[in-house]
C-alpha cells in the first residue's frame, strides 16, 4: 500500500484503526524521498533517525491504548527558516551553513508536541527572499510537475515535497506570497493565516510586520487540521494575538450558498496568462453553481501595493539582517578590524538577492530618502488595507488567481529581479493588510497547476477554508504530478 | 531614480557590505529599475493618510518584571565563530575606522 500519497485525515484513521503504524508511514515517505530527491532537491537536511524514533514513540502510545491527536505519527517537512533545536537551520544561506539552533520555533514545537514526525528541513530562497527557490544559497528545487520548471518560492522546497509525497504536509512562511504562490505552482493547498495568529518565535525574521507561518497540505481538510494545531497566543512573540482558534474542520461543512465574493477589476487588468485566466473564469462559474455570488469589485490602490511592498519589506529586512555580523553565530571572515570583518563576512555569506534587498532597504531608510520612500510606503499600506476593509463590507471574501502565470522555466527570470517580483502581484497586497489567504488548486493549464486564491477579512480563516473546501469538492481535482 | 556607482558605494558602506566592482555596476542598474517602479507611490497624494507600521494594531505588550528560564551561557555561545572564557572573541573595536 502506498502511504506517501495519502492525506493526514486518511492516515490518522488508519493509525487509530491500527491498520498501519507510524513507522510504516514514515518509512514509506523516506523511501519516496530516496526515489525522487535526486531529481527534486526539496530538502536541505534530512532527519531520518529522529523521524523514525518519533514514529516509534507514537506507535508505542497507540499500542498502549492512548488516544492520539490528528497530527500524531504523521510525517511533516519544515521550511529551513524555522529554528529546530539540534537540527541545522540555514535559511538556505551560506552565512548560516553550519548554524545549529539551541531552541525550537513555537510553531514547530507545537507540532512536535502533538506527535508530529519531522522528516527534514526544506529548501527555500535565501532568507525567504524570492519567488522561485532559485535564490537558495545551495541549489534550486525542481517542480515535480516538470523538473525543468521552478516550484515557486520562497517556500519552494515545502511545496515540492508535499506535491511529490516527500512529506504528508509541510510548514512554510509567507511574507508576500511565499506559501500561496508555490502552493499554486505545485498544485497543493497553501495558507497564510491572519498576521499574529501563529507565533513567529523562532522564525528567522525577514520582514517582521509581514511574515507569517502557515501550512502546505494535499487538501483543504488537512489545511484546517494543521492550522488548528498552529494557532495560539505565545508570550515569546509580542505580535502574537490572544485569539481562540475556531473549529476549522467543522467550519468546512457549512453551507456556502449565499456567500458573496468580489473579484478586483484591477487584478484582471494585469498580465494574467490566458490559461490561468480561463481556469479562473471556470472557477467563478463553479462558485455560481454552488450558489456563491461573484461580482466585480475594486481595490483602487492595489496597483501601488507592489511598490510599497518593495520598500517596506527590504527596509525591515535590512534592519533584521544586520544581526548577521560574524560575531555571535554564523560565518565569520576575518578582516583587519571589526568593521572590515562585518563587511567581508556579509559579502561572503549573503547571495545576490539578499544583498540587493539589504541595499534597497538601507537606501529607503537612509537620511534624505526616508520620508520619500519608507514614510510614503507606510501610508500606501494604510490605503491598500482600507481598500480591502471596504470590499469586505460588501463581500465575504475576495478571489483571484494566486499567480498570474503557471510555473516558469528555471533560469527564465533570474537576470531580471523586477520580473520575478511581479509573480507575487496578487499575493503581496494581502500581507500588507495582514489578511488571511489560501491557494487551492483550480485545474491545469498545459499540464501545469493553476491556483485559486481566496482572501478573507482578519480572522476569516473559517470563511475561506469553508469556501475552499466547497470549491475543492465541487471541482474534484485529483491529478498528481507524474514523477 | 538613477542610482550611480557612488550611490551604491555609499549604501553598501551603510549596509556593511563589501562589493566588487562588477557587483557595484550590476546593482546600480538593478536598483535603479526597482526604485523607478517603487517611485510610483509618489504619484499619490498622501498628505492626510496615517502610516501603517503593523497590520494588526497591538501596542504596549508588557510582562511581569520577573526573571524566567533563559539560555545557559554555553548554549548562547554554542554557535560563536570564536569564543574564549565565556565570551565572544571579536577583532579590535577601538581605533581608527576602516577606510570606506
Amino acid at each position: 500500500m502506498t502511504l506517501y500519497n495519502q492525506t493526514i485525515a486518511e492516515l490518522h484513521k488508519k493509525l487509530v484503526a491500527r491498520e498501519v503504524s507510524s513507522e510504516e508511514i514514515t518509512r514509506d515517505v523516506l523511501e519516496r524521498v530516496k526515489d525522487v530527491e535526486q531529481e527534486l532537491k526539496a530538502y536541505l537536511t534530512l532527519t531520518e533517525e529522529a523521524a523514525l524514533a518519533a514514529a516509534r514513540t507514537v506507535d508505542a502510545k497507540i499500542a498502549a491504548g492512548e488516544k492520539i491527536g490528528p497530527l500524531a505519527g504523521i510525517p511533516v517537512a519544515v521550511k529551513d527558516v524555522m529554528s529546530t533545536k539540534g537540527v541545522r537551520t540555514t535559511c538556505a544561506s551560506k552565512i548560516l551553513e553550519n548554524y545549529v539552533p539551541v531552541y525550537t520555533a513555537t510553531a514547530v514545537k507545537k507540532l512536535l508536541g502533538d506527535g508530529a514526525v519531522m522528516i527534514g528541513k526544506t529548501n527555500m530562497d535565501e532568507f525567504a527572499m524570492g519567488s522561485s527557490t532559485e535564490n537558495s544559497g545551495f541549489n534550486p528545487t525542481m517542480n515535480p510537475w516538470d523538473i525543468e520548471r521552478v516550484p515557486g518560492g520562497s517556500s519552494g522546497g515545502s511545496a515540492a515535497a508535499v506535491a511529490a509525497g516527500e512529506a504528508i504536509y509541510a510548514l512554510g512562511s509567507d511574507t508576500g506570497g511565499s506559501i500561496r504562490q508555490p502552493a499554486a505552482l505545485c498544485g497543493v493547498v497553501g495558507m497564510k493565516p491572519t498576521y499574529g495568529l501563529v507565533s513567529r518565535y523562532g522564525l528567522v525574521a525577514f520582514a517582521s510586520s509581514l511574515d507569517q507561518i502557515g501550512p502546505f497540505t494535499k487538501d483543504v481538510t488537512d489545511c484546517a487540521i494543521v492550522l488548528k494545531a498552529l494557532v495560539g497566543h505565545d508570550p515569546a512573540d509580542s505580535t502574537s494575538l490572544e485569539y481562540e482558534a475556531e473549529e476549522y474542520v467543522e467550519a468546512l461543512q457549512r453551507d456556502v450558498k449565499g456567500m458573496r465574493f468580489g473579484v478586483p477589476k484591477e487584478f484582471m487588468e494585469e498580465g494574467v496568462e490566458p490559461g490561468v485566466k480561463q481556469r479562473f473564469e471556470e472557477a467563478i462559474e463553479l462558485f455560481a453553481k454552488l450558489g456563491v455570488e461573484v461580482d466585480e469589485t475594486t481595490l483602487p490602490h492595489v496597483d501601488y501595493a507592489l511598490s510599497a511592498y518593495y520598500i517596506i519589506a527590504p527596509a525591515e529586512a535590512s534592519s533584521n539582517l544586520a544581526r548577521f555580523d560574524g560575531v555571535r553565530y554564523g560565518l565569520r571572515v576575518e578582516g583587519e578590524d571589526m568593521i572590515d570583518t562585518y563587511m567581508k563576512t556579509r559579502a561572503a555569506g549573503f547571495g545576490d538577492e539578499v544583498k540587493r534587498r539589504i541595499m534597497l532597504g538601507t537606501y529607503a531608510l537612509s537620511a534624505g530618502y526616508y520620508e520619500a520612500y519608507y514614510g510614503q510606503a507606510q501610508k500606501v499600506r494604510t490605503l491598500v488595507a482600507q481598500d480591502f476593509e471596504e470590499a469586505f463590507k460588501k463581500f465575504d471574501g475576495i478571489i483571484s488567481p494566486t499567480s498570474p502565470t503557471v510555473a516558469f522555466k528555471i533560469g527564465e527570470k533570474v537576470a531580471d529581479p523586477l520580473a520575478m517580483y511581479l509573480s507575487d502581484i496578487f499575493t503581496i497586497p494581502v500581507n500588507l493588510g495582514g489578511f488571511p489567504g489560501i491557494s487551492v488548486p483550480c485545474g491545469l493549464s498545459d499540464g501545469l497547476p493553476v491556483g485559486l486564491q481566496i482572501i478573507g477579512p482578519t480572522f476569516g480563516e473559517g470563511i475561506i477554508l469553508n469556501a475552499a473546501y466547497a470549491f475543492e469538492q465541487a471541482l474534484g481535482f485529483k491529478e498528481r504530478p507524474s514523477l | 531614480m538613477a542610482i550611480s556607482i557612488k550611490d551604491v558605494e555609499h549604501i553598501a558602506w551603510l549596509a556593511r557590505l563589501a562589493l566588487t566592482h562588477e557587483e557595484k555596476e550590476k546593482f546600480a542598474g538593478q536598483l535603479s529599475n526597482i526604485l523607478e517602479h517603487a517611485g510610483k507611490i509618489s504619484e499619490l497624494n498622501l498628505k492626510n493618510v496615517a502610516p501603517t507600521s503593523h497590520a494588526v494594531p497591538v501596542s504596549n505588550v508588557f510582562r511581569d518584571d520577573v526573571s524566567g528560564p533563559c539560555l545557559e551561557q554555553d548554549e548562547a555561545l554554542a554557535n560563536a565563530p570564536k569564543r574564549e572564557d565565556g565570551g565572544f572573541v571579536v577583532p579590535k573595536i577601538v581605533g581608527e575606522p576602516a577606510a570606506m
